[in-house]
């Protein structure tokens, strides 16, 4: 028995340490330095207290990159989830060369996001600009990544063109999970499509939701790849993602102390949208 | 039952909507194929030359095979380490949830998954200079390691659902502790192997952040890296860029072609799962 316990600490025990190592370690780390001054190459540094956590809250730059990533990630996530639940219940209806389609629409989920972004960077500035020209639009005939005020919803495009890929084979999962017979005891009682969406359907596929909703949000709020290819933050700082902040202000811009005080705000921040998305996604399962 | 007839409407807007997705696909392989005097007349016709040697440029401008190589390297170590450690650390966490130190384990390593990058990325950077590890072998250890909080979660709900009979008729015959878990459990895990196989392979193939971050070395830079560094080289020659982005976009589509109803398979039957 002593030597199964052994094995058994043998097997976890390595992982522990490099889990800790370049896991914990680092963010403890991150956390440290927060309350220092340290630019990242110095070799000295001061302890300054909880002086970064509060210019953070009168920085401008972080305030306004707090308000777009907000702003992106939600209606990401409301996009993707409305879009990839009708794609799925079109690929689970009856309909002709049905693997062929669904093979289609997870194509993006297989795609570098940034090549994605890289494409996409180009189709926004000489292609979809042709379309708005011949529209007569002067407004569409400009780059909308260019757009201080409309280029976020260009991320917003690329984004959910690539992230509906996972959703919809996730709620195709769910989909297929719900009995046929529940179907045919609606039919018989007479019940419409839409009604059957809304007393069987969607109730059943509560779980799924809810798991969508949380990812999407999640990788919405960490939003990094595709603003690195289609904007870079700009024009100006408009499109500056917390991540991306994070990352320049960190690594180029001598603020790694700062900026890793910025990295625990969003840390709670993110930490708390969870928790809230988890408990009120699962009551509303409970009560369906 | 009546067999019901097929729903055109439905099958109509399915394929307007796949010609959504399709059309970016389409410009990409038409722009890479096409001269800048084609491009002029009409961005939007397919291509008439088929300027093959915009694929010549772009991999002797991006180093292509190399950056191809250490992208093959990188995902292929990962996955392999990721399925053989993963597993093996989830398996003793399963077997022994009642105990605490197990059982304080598995929550350390499951917390870990809302613990965004960002408040790591900058010491992490630190700690693996220290190690010298910012280089291929260091970036695969970290997706290894990094893996580990997602893939607990799924492995140890799986593993709990083998009845442990098995392992205790291989006890009794006087299997060691490791000959149970390579012969009788490794096995009984293909399943949600795969699974857990193919969104490791998908996410670390296609990672930009931390090899951006992490590799130092122009040569062991992997594929989405390699676009971005040379962003500035291809400067406004789209040809080349798209025959380089389409060339790094390839690998991933062909395995796609061949096992798509594999993948979409695994990923399906994980989500029910778990």
């Amino acid at each position: 028995m002593a030597k199964r316990r052994i094995a058994f600490y043998l097997m976890t025990v390595p992982a522990l340490l490099l889990f800790f190592t370049f896991h914990t370690f680092p963010a403890i780390q991150g956390i440290f330095y927060a309350f220092t001054n340290w630019d990242g190459f110095s070799e000295s540094y001061d302890f300054v207290g909880f002086k970064n956590f509060v210019n953070i809250f009168k920085d401008e730059n972080v305030i306004n990159s707090y308000v777009f990533t907000f702003k992106y990630a939600i209606v990401v996530t409301i996009l993707i989830n409305v879009l990839s639940l009708l794609i799925a219940l079109g690929l689970n209806a009856k309909i002709k060369f049905k693997n062929f389609f669904r093979g289609v629409y997870f194509l993006p989920n297989i795609l570098s996001v940034l090549i994605v972004g890289f494409i996409f960077n180009y189709l926004f500035s000489n292609v979809f600009t042709i379309w708005g020209a011949k529209l007569g639009s002067e407004f569409l005939s400009q780059n909308i990544l260019g757009n201080a005020d409309w280029a976020w919803i260009g991320i917003v495009i690329v984004a959910v063109w690539q992230g509906i890929a996972f959703n919809t084979i996730l709620y195709l999962a769910g989909l297929q999970t719900i009995p046929r017979d529940l179907y045919e005891a609606s039919n018989l009682d007479g019940a419409g499509k839409f009604r059957e969406f809304i007393s069987i359907t969607f109730p059943l596929l509560a779980s799924f939701f809810t798991i969508n909703m949380v990812l999407a949000m999640k990788s919405g709020l960490m939003v990094f790849d595709q603003i690195i290819a289609l904007t870079g933050g700009g024009p100006g700082r408009s499109t500056q993602s917390i991540a991306l902040l994070i990352y320049t202000g960190g690594f180029q811009g001598g603020e790694f102390a700062y900026q890793s005080a910025n990295a625990v705000i969003y840390f709670i921040v993110i930490i708390v949208i969870s928790a809230l998305q988890l408990k009120f996604l699962q009551k509303r399962e409970m009560d369906m | 039952m009546m067999r019901k007839a097929t729903n055109w409407t439905i099958t109509v807007l399915i394929a307007l909507g796949s010609l959504l997705i399709l059309f970016p696909l389409y410009m990409t392989i038409s722009i890479a194929l096409k001269n800048p005097e084609e491009m002029a007349l009409s961005i939007f016709s397919l291509p008439t030359g088929l300027h093959f040697e915009n694929f010549r440029n772009a991999i002797e401008a991006t180093n292509f095979f190399n950056a191809l190589k250490n992208s093959m390297v990188i995902t292929i170590s990962s996955v392999v380490f990721i399925l053989l450690t993963n597993s093996m650390v989830a398996y003793a966490i399963a077997r022994n949830m009642k105990d605490k130190f197990f059982k304080v384990l598995y929550f350390y390593f499951i917390s870990a998954m809302f613990i965004p990058f960002q408040i790591i990325m900058l010491p992490v950077v630190k700690v693996t200079t220290d190690f010298h590890m910012n280089n291929i072998v260091g970036l695969i250890i970290l997706y290894v390691v990094y893996g580990l909080a997602f893939n607990i979660f799924v492995y140890v709900g799986y593993i709990r659902s083998i009845p442990i009979e098995l392992e205790e008729a291989a006890t009794m015959d006087g299997a060691s502790t490791w000959g149970t878990y390579w012969k009788i459990i490794f096995p009984l895990l293909a399943p949600i192997s795969a699974t857990i196989g193919i969104l490791s392979c998908l996410s670390t193939w296609n990672d930009f952040m931390l090899p951006l971050i992490l590799l130092g070395d122009q040569n062991s830079y992997t594929l989405p890296l390699v676009q971005y560094v040379f962003q500035g080289q291809f400067g406004t020659d789209f040809n080349l860029a798209f025959a380089s982005y389409l060339l790094a976009l390839t690998p991933m589509v062909i395995v796609y072609l061949f096992a798509q109803k594999w993948i979409i398979g695994g990923i399906t039957q994980g989500a029910i799962k778990s």
